[in-house]
């Protein structure tokens, strides 16, 4: 009879983790798949509106991106606390932005140069006439698609 | 010379190095937020003489530098504008030539003759505040929106906003977006977007 009796050993098996490796991989893929570089550091304050009638940006290689706002508290010892444009690694004036548009659409291909759109990143706390500025500005050059870029939200979140 | 068998590479260290490059992975990454208004902006050209345009198809939006709305002389808040804008762009008040079969709107001859003609005229002050802008923008494009879905839905059976998405997906197909052009040009000729933006005051 004590030949169909088990032994019982008291122990668990230990979990086996020659998986983990693969586990890990795979979560590494993602994260590589999905991140994308900053290309530029931000110099000022960007907390962008919301809306909720937005439309996909299109590819990155055709849009050029400009940011303003107010200078963030690190930097506000040096360039004040009133709001202001950054382009690339830079905080300039708005007769700065007409020449870096033509620049920035000198670097991309040809047939790309009419697609291009202007991404506004601006901070949600800015004045309108800084904006108007740079508007009239992008009319000069012709660059006239411009995209307001938000926050995906209610728009009355903007008022509180 | 006896053969010597190669012993096996211990690749219990491999968890630790994915793990190494998963948490610089996961440190670096923004999800970036690559997505908004997009709007047009007028060229700059000297704009055409004599064009007169009727008072009663223009509606004035207003904001002041204290975020107030001014809409067609009447200070208004901003969950109202909606409503007040799809009545004026679904008012279809023109008779004969000028009339629009698809409006549904009141057909008051004091407002606008039909969506091709209608032109919401936005103002802001230079002190407005930018959150505030942009939320009128956003209502006022949600109006166009409304009545384009509608339209849309009746004759396609499908949201004009969804086929807008579609077409400007980079991974739409051609045949499909060969079929949505002509569908999205449509709904665009029965209700333009014209949104004037006047340039802002500053005092």
């Amino acid at each position: 009879m004590s030949k169909f009796t088990k032994k019982k050993s008291g122990e668990l098996p230990p979990v086996s983790t020659a998986s983990l490796p693969d586990i890990v991989f795979m979560l590494l893929f993602f994260f590589m798949t999905v991140t994308v570089m900053k290309d530029s550091s931000l110099l000022v304050q960007n907390e962008l509106p919301f809306a909720d009638q937005i439309q996909k940006l299109d590819k990155k290689d055709r849009v050029i991106y400009i940011y303003a706002g107010k200078p963030s508290e690190r930097y506000q010892s040096t360039y004040g606390t009133s709001a202001k444009i950054q382009l690339n690694d830079k905080l300039v004036d708005v007769s700065a932005v007409a020449p870096y548009i033509l620049q920035e659409r000198s670097k991309k291909r040809q047939e790309l140069q009419d697609l291009l759109t202007t991404a506004l990143k601006v901070d949600a706390d800015t004045n309108m006439g800084l904006i108007s500025d740079i508007k009239q500005e992008l009319r000069k050059v012709n660059a006239l698609k411009i995209n307001y870029t938000t926050r995906q939200g209610d728009s009355f979140r903007n008022l509180q | 010379m006896a053969k010597r068998t190669i012993p096996e590479v211990n690749a219990g260290s491999m968890a630790d190095i994915a793990f190494l490059l998963l948490i610089f992975f996961l440190v670096t990454t923004t999800i970036e937020t690559d997505a908004g208004l997009d709007r047009k902006l007028p060229p700059n050209e000297p704009p055409e003489d004599n064009v007169v345009i009727k008072e009663k198809n223009i509606f004035t939006v207003v904001v002041n530098k204290n975020n107030q709305l001014l809409v067609e002389d009447q200070l208004t808040e901003l969950k109202d504008l909606r409503a007040a804008a799809v009545a004026f762009l679904d008012n279809g008040g023109g008779v004969g030539d000028e009339a629009c079969n698809w409006c549904q709107g009141a057909r008051d001859p004091e407002s606008s003759d039909n969506p091709d003609k209608a032109i919401i005229s936005l103002q802001n002050d230079r002190e407005t505040s930018y959150s505030t802008y942009i939320a009128v923008q956003n209502e006022l494009v949600a109006a166009y929106n409304e009545l384009r879905n509608r339209e849309s839905n009746k004759i396609f059976n499908m949201d004009f906003t969804e086929m807008d998405r579609l077409y400007k997906d980079p991974k739409t197909d051609s045949a499909l977006k060969d079929d949505l052009r002509p569908k999205i040009e449509r709904i665009q000729k029965m209700f333009p977007q014209k949104l004037s933006e006047a340039e802002p005051k500053s005092n």
